[in-house]
């Protein structure tokens, strides 16, 4: 054998383990998916090919999926922007010399790795209408209007995102952070010296410097959020009503509940495209404001 | 007024704000080890008492014989384990052949790879559970472990920090008549250390809190993990609220109490790595 063919059967030796597990559960899977969305199918009786039926049903008359799509587009734009900004403001204050930094910086983080499920369950005692621990926060501050959170449509939506932004705003903090402490303290000294204030600062070096972590912050939020599902499951089994079915939920009860592959299949690969969509847009605008070196 | 002396204060003002910060990250916290603790009719009580009158340890003990929590965590430890140990292997072994070794078609494979990070997990998890149904693999620990095994983002992240490592140690490992596989797994690998054991964290805090994939192929109680125990033992005592607290506490310690000892290196580990799970 050559040199080459020598090196090549080396490299198929260190790839084989892999490469066999990622053709069959992950190239293979995402093949059969897309096969999968153009079918009728229960896994019970014959598989039917049906089309574009799926998507055609889905995009124009499945008001259910209208809705869950709406939820969770409500559900990115509420947690998304709230963890990008709080995220920001700790890690400026923590990136600082503050006192009891490193017991600050658990306290954010400690939420992030904890199970969804065991955070959700907490939220749901929390959020509890007559007992909660929330409640009876708002009715000391004088709200007496109090809203009962799980069980009304509009504050249930509202309370997954809030347990949300509690459970990973330590994540972009730290990320923030990481980004923070990457500029160099040299360019603050020269703008101080040069008379510049600290909003200027901030406007004029931080932020600029900081504008890929940011990017990379949005950037992993969204896509997470898109795909928000625990939350969700715990704290109001997607109810009341369909007021807090995600996408994912949508695709869940479909497939594991209704046995509808072939249409739970077509709900992942619109997931799937809005994802893609929403992720190539932000790649698009970043020229515009995302500054690097 | 001196900069310090500006700085001094203006740091004051936000350990105050940060105060308040971590107060709300840390009161339900609380507010579920106090519950936990509490009589039932303690637990309706009003106001809400913030530390139990009596401690009622035994609502542990309940929780703990009423549903088998501690198989729940055992499967847990053996699913996310092996799944962290598996993926270790493979993607290390996958990174070492994309990073070191030229073979033909190197690079579109390898951006093969890449594309399926953006593919959402929702995506394959339908055909992956046809296949695991058929191979009658539901219900066991193999169905739980293989298919989350193989995901591109360790063999990316190993990848990229092969390639810093400076290829003469492996050249002169190579002369001295060195096999690739000794290379790999005595000199490559060792010098990754950093970024093996950042994968290997983030892999398993990640399986540990899957919820949706035990959900779809575990329907027997004794192959159950810990987030879809808690799932169904919530299902089954909806609003015995001490005891729903104390399953939490269990659920939540084990995170915990490993946050409290890595936490340093699971920071440093997202900011190297930047990627949750």
């Amino acid at each position: 054998m050559t040199l080459k063919g020598k090196e090549t059967a080396a490299a198929w030796f260190f790839l084989l383990p892999g490469f066999i597990g990622f053709c069959i559960f992950v190239f293979g899977a995402v093949v059969i998916s897309l096969g999968l969305s153009f079918l009728e199918w229960d896994m019970l009786t014959q598989p039917k090919f049906v089309g574009l039926q799926n998507y055609l049903r889905l995009i124009t008359q499945d008001k259910t999926f209208h809705l869950v799509l709406k939820n969770t587009v409500i559900f990115v734009l509420g947690t998304v922007p709230a963890r990008l900004f709080l995220g920001l403001i700790f890690a400026l204050a923590l990136v600082r010399n503050i006192p009891a930094r490193a017991f600050f910086r658990a306290a954010i983080f400690l939420p992030v790795i904890i199970p969804t499920v065991a955070a959700a369950m907490v939220f749901r005692w929390i959020f509890n209408a007559d007992f909660g621990l929330l409640n009876e926060f708002l009715y000391n501050v004088g709200i007496s209007n109090l809203p009962r959170w799980l069980s009304q449509p509009k504050w249930a939506l509202m309370a997954i995102i809030i347990l949300s932004v509690w459970k990973d705003v330590g994540f972009s903090t730290v990320l923030f952070m990481a980004g923070l402490q990457g500029i160099p303290s040299s360019l603050y000294e020269a703008a101080w010296l040069d008379g510049a204030n600290r909003w200027k600062s901030f406007v004029h070096i931080t932020l600029p410097l900081l504008s890929p972590t940011t990017f990379f912050v949005i950037v992993i939020n969204v896509i997470s959020s898109f795909q928000i599902f625990d939350q969700a499951y715990v704290l109001t089994g997607g109810g009341p009503g369909n007021a807090t079915n995600t996408i994912v939920y949508y695709i869940y009860n479909n497939a594991f509940q209704w046995f509808r592959m072939g249409y739970a299949s077509a709900v992942a690969w619109l997931l799937f495209a809005i994802i893609f969509i929403a992720t190539f847009i932000q790649f698009r605008y970043q020229k515009k404001w995302v500054y690097y070196e | 007024m001196k900069r310090s002396t500006k700085e001094r204060i203006i740091n004051w003002v936000l350990f105050s704000v940060m105060l308040i910060v971590a107060f709300f990250m840390l009161v339900p916290f609380f507010w579920m080890f106090s519950t936990s603790l509490k009589a039932v009719g303690e637990v309706f009580e009003y106001p809400p008492r913030w530390i139990p009158s009596t401690f009622h340890w035994e609502n542990y003990k309940r929780v703990w014989t009423v549903v088998p929590f501690g198989r729940y965590l055992l499967n847990s430890l053996i699913v996310s384990g092996s799944i962290t140990i598996l993926h270790l292997i493979v993607a290390s072994m996958s990174a070492y052949a994309f990073s070191r070794l030229s073979f033909p078609g190197r690079d579109k494979l390898f951006l093969l790879y890449l594309a399926t990070l953006m593919v959402p997990g929702q995506v394959t998890m339908i055909p992956n559970f046809i296949l695991i149904k058929i191979f009658g693999w539901t219900d066991t620990y193999i169905g739980l472990i293989l298919p989350n095994v193989f995901t591109a983002f360790g063999v990316f992240l190993l990848r990229q920090f092969f390639m810093t490592i400076p290829k003469d140690y492996e050249d002169a490992a190579r002369i001295d008549g060195a096999s690739r596989f000794y290379v790999f797994s005595r000199i490559v690998v060792p010098l990754s250390l950093p970024a093996v054991s950042t994968l290997a964290i983030f892999t398993f805090v990640f399986q540990w809190n899957n919820l949706l994939w035990p959900l779809i192929v575990v329907s027997k109680d004794y192959m159950k993990t810990i987030t879809i125990g808690l799932a169904s033992f919530q299902g089954m005592y909806g609003t015995s609220w001490n005891l729903l607290m104390a399953a939490a506490v269990i659920g939540i310690l084990p995170s915990v109490i490993a946050f409290l000892i890595g936490q340093r290196y699971l920071i440093k580990g997202i900011t190297l790595t930047g990627l949750k799970g």
